[in-house]
């Protein structure tokens, strides 16, 4: 069996810590995974199975809804987290080749992530700031009017952080 | 209940204020396709082949959950209704493999049938095909996804009928699928392979795993002495795939057509089943002095075995330690017949022919070779068994009746009646009560524990008042054993089966595609039934301990009840299991059958 390293075990921790919170109590899933993702930074099988067990859930409903809202991810998410906008507003500003420009950029595509890339980028619906279309959304900051010619910018700054 | 008028088609009716549209129109004989439907389980309004038109509404609707309201004016058949409908066949038709020939539903499938009703003959749709893995890792239950039309009635039954819940909607749009959790193989689930599933499926998605060519391949091998045991329910369910009416006891022909495909022997599994009596109504008496654990749970069925050790680990205590009637018979298959026959038993090859997937998942476990070999080497459902005699031309309507070989085919009533719900409790309760009590049975029947519902009973016997109750479906022995931790109910002896109405209603049984009301389903499944204690009345022995190749049995061979030797070959451990598999399991590639 492999060492925990104390991160991961701190993880580990945190986790059964939340989950002891949301035990037994109707509708919880959604905040639970929510708070699971922010500690692994994405949803390994391990943790979906552990928060399945612990909420006495079936793992199937746990996948269902982690694989129906795009806000999760079960893939290891990089030290920056792109998100391209592809909500009607977005769309018709060009987001669809935004997203390919990007990809092409990072060499990445939605939902998989580079090992070595320090980008992951997934796409997402409508952020409300249609006004601003297209959308790139980074972490919790939203960069508007986005075009290909400010994306090498823009990841050029991300890299230097 | 208030009524509610409406017009169907131009008919005026009245029908109760909860009604759909879809109940409305049957009651008038008016029939409206289903495919996804299965009343009072599944209504998702996923397969919209039950499409009507309500007048001055612009779109039409999903008639299987539209409810009625006053002075509703429905068209069920107008061209344009069926125009729709044949759309959304076509829809489906777009993105399902053409495989009908090779398929194991072909002609018993529900697709296959509708596109046949609408006369599709072109499919004008074009556009990506879905593909998906094929899942046959399990010992029991084949799951082929691109066959799957996202009706969700795997997922009903599974999860409010079983109370187990491995399918959901998983996946987004155009990749969304009914599956387990990250679609992957049954095997990474805590599926109890009972195979309800397969018999609610429309198509051929599910569909149990094959032995027909290994039984093919040991009943050509000339070393091989080649046995086969049946099922107590197979003798009324095997009729109705040659066309018998349902619960029809065709036992004399089943037996003539199996001597026909070349079995060595033909023997019965009630003769296990009344082994199994003995074991089991011995545990119960020493339970009973010893004072626990209670309550005693039958441990015949190994979809609830297993959904006890998966989610109930701290009762597998409860659990009857003696083997199932298959696990019994091939022991005993393998060392009392063999010793009685002067064969080989590493040249035995025991085939049994059960009601049941979840048998093939049962033999398979580890500690079932106490005979020194694999107890049971194969096992064929109903289905198969039926598939075996159409290739080989046996029709039994044309086959006399022929009778069970000795020394493991004698069985007594008590034994043919495992096969019902209720069965395996009232034959225990035959022998146990003459045991405890020292007194003969005047009658022998216990309608107490007879029932197509949840039943709890008391049972005299001399100063002791037994407590039983009979449970079918893991979703009722879930809600059981909450009952039981919270000390709302306390038993002695509770008799679990996983399928709706017994082993008679049982995963390998032949499906039966007529009706989309899954109580009908349950009650033409319970109709099997009645063949089995019209046998056990016919029977010339009704109680297990009364039967003379029982006696004849622990007389020659294992003892008394309950000795060293019968613990030894007859009884069995049981074990925690996890529920899900921490890695996934390797994916194969899905071969297409036919290429396009």
């Amino acid at each position: 069996m492999a060492v925990k390293t104390d991160p991961e075990q701190k993880q580990e921790q945190r986790l059964e810590r939340a989950l002891r919170k949301y035990k037994g109590k109707p509708g919880v899933l959604i905040a639970a995974l929510q708070e699971a993702q922010e500690i692994f930074g994405y949803l390994p099988r391990k943790v979906l199975i552990r928060v399945a067990n612990k909420l006495t859930i079936p793992l199937s409903e746990v996948y269902s809804v982690v694989s129906f809202y795009s806000f999760f991810s079960t893939v290891p998410t990089a030290r920056h987290r792109l998100e391209v906008c592809l909500g009607t507003a977005c769309y018709v500003q060009g987001a669809e080749t935004l997203l390919r420009d990007l990809q092409d950029l990072c060499g990445t595509g939605p939902g998989k992530s580079a090992a070595e890339s320090p980008f992951s980028i997934t796409t997402t619906r409508c952020v409300g700031a249609c006004g601003a279309a297209p959308i790139v959304k980074i972490g919790e900051e939203l960069h508007g009017e986005m075009t290909a010619e400010k994306l090498p910018r823009l990841l050029e700054e991300l890299e230097k952080q | 209940m208030a009524k509610i008028r409406l017009w169907i088609d131009h008919r005026e009716m009245e029908v109760e204020e909860e009604s759909t549209v879809l109940e409305a129109a049957r009651r008038a004989g008016i029939d409206i396709p289903t495919l996804c439907y299965l009343k009072d389980l599944n209504a998702p309004a996923a397969c919209r082949v039950c499409l009507v038109q309500v007048e001055g509404k612009p779109t039409m609707d999903a008639s299987c959950v539209l409810p009625v309201s006053e002075g509703m004016r429905v068209r069920t058949n107008t061209p344009e209704v069926l125009a729709a409908r044949k759309e959304m066949i076509e829809l489906l038709l777009s993105d399902h493999p053409f495989e009908c020939l090779t398929c194991e539903r072909n002609l018993n499938c529900e697709l296959q049938r509708l596109a046949k009703r609408y006369g599709i003959r072109d499919i004008f749709i074009e556009g990506s095909r879905n593909h998906f893995p094929i899942d046959d890792l399990s010992p029991s239950v084949v799951r082929e996804p691109d066959k799957c039309i996202r009706c969700r009635r795997c997922l009903a039954i599974c999860e409010y009928y079983q109370a187990v819940g491995i399918y959901r909607m998983v996946e987004r749009s155009f990749n969304a699928i009914v599956g387990p959790a990250y679609n992957g193989s049954l095997m990474e689930t805590p599926c109890i392979y009972c195979g309800q599933c397969i018999t609610v499926c429309p198509t051929g998605a599910l569909h149990e795993q094959d032995s027909t060519a290994r039984v093919w391949e040991a009943l050509r091998d000339p070393h091989l002495h080649v046995v086969v045991q049946t099922a107590p329910s197979i003798r009324s369910s095997i009729g109705e795939e040659f066309g018998y009416p349902v619960g029809t006891p065709v036992a004399g022909q089943m037996i003539a057509a199996l001597r026909r495909l070349g079995f060595d022997r033909v023997f019965d599994d009630c003769f296990g089943a009344d082994v199994t009596v003995m074991e089991e109504a011995t545990e119960l008496i020493e339970r009973l002095e010893r004072g626990g654990p209670f309550p005693q749970f039958t441990s015949c069925c190994p979809s609830w075995v297993r959904f006890c050790e998966l989610f109930y680990p701290e009762y597998t205590k409860n659990l009857s330690e003696v083997k199932s009637p298959q696990q019994i018979f091939g022991a005993l298959a393998k060392t009392y017949y063999a010793r009685e026959a002067g064969i080989d038993p590493a040249r035995i090859f025991v085939v049994s022919i059960m009601p049941c997937v979840s048998k093939k998942y049962e033999l398979l476990r580890p500690e079932m070779s106490d005979s020194g070999y694999r107890d049971v080497d194969a096992e064929l459902t109903t289905r198969e068994f039926a598939q075996m005699l159409f290739q080989a031309g046996i029709d039994l309507r044309k086959l006399p009746e022929e009778e069970f070989d000795d020394p493991l085919g004698s069985a007594s009533g008590a034994g043919i009646i495992f096969g019902s719900t209720g069965g395996v409790m009232e034959a225990a309760l035959r022998t146990a009560y003459e045991w405890v009590t020292g007194e003969e049975l005047k009658d022998v029947e216990f309608p107490q524990v007879r029932s197509d519902k949840y039943k709890d009973a008391e049972i005299e016997m001399g100063d002791l008042r037994l407590k039983v109750a009979v449970a079918r479906g893991t979703g009722e022995a879930r809600r059981l054993i909450e009952a039981l931790k919270k000390g709302q109910k306390e038993y002695h002896f509770v008799e679990v089966m996983a399928c709706p109405a017994g082993c008679v209603g049982g995963g390998g049984q032949p499906i039966y595609i007529e009706t989309d009301d899954w109580n009908e389903q349950v009650a033409h499944r319970s109709r099997r039934s009645g063949g089995l204690y019209r046998l056990d009345r016919q029977a010339e022995h009704r109680r297990s301990h009364k039967n003379p190749a029982v006696i004849k049995l622990y007389r020659d061979f294992l003892g008394r009840p309950g000795s060293e030797k019968a613990h030894r070959l007859l009884h069995t451990g049981y074990l925690s299991r996890r529920l899900y598999s921490p890695e996934p399991l390797p994916k194969k590639e899905h071969k297409q059958k036919v290429p396009l």
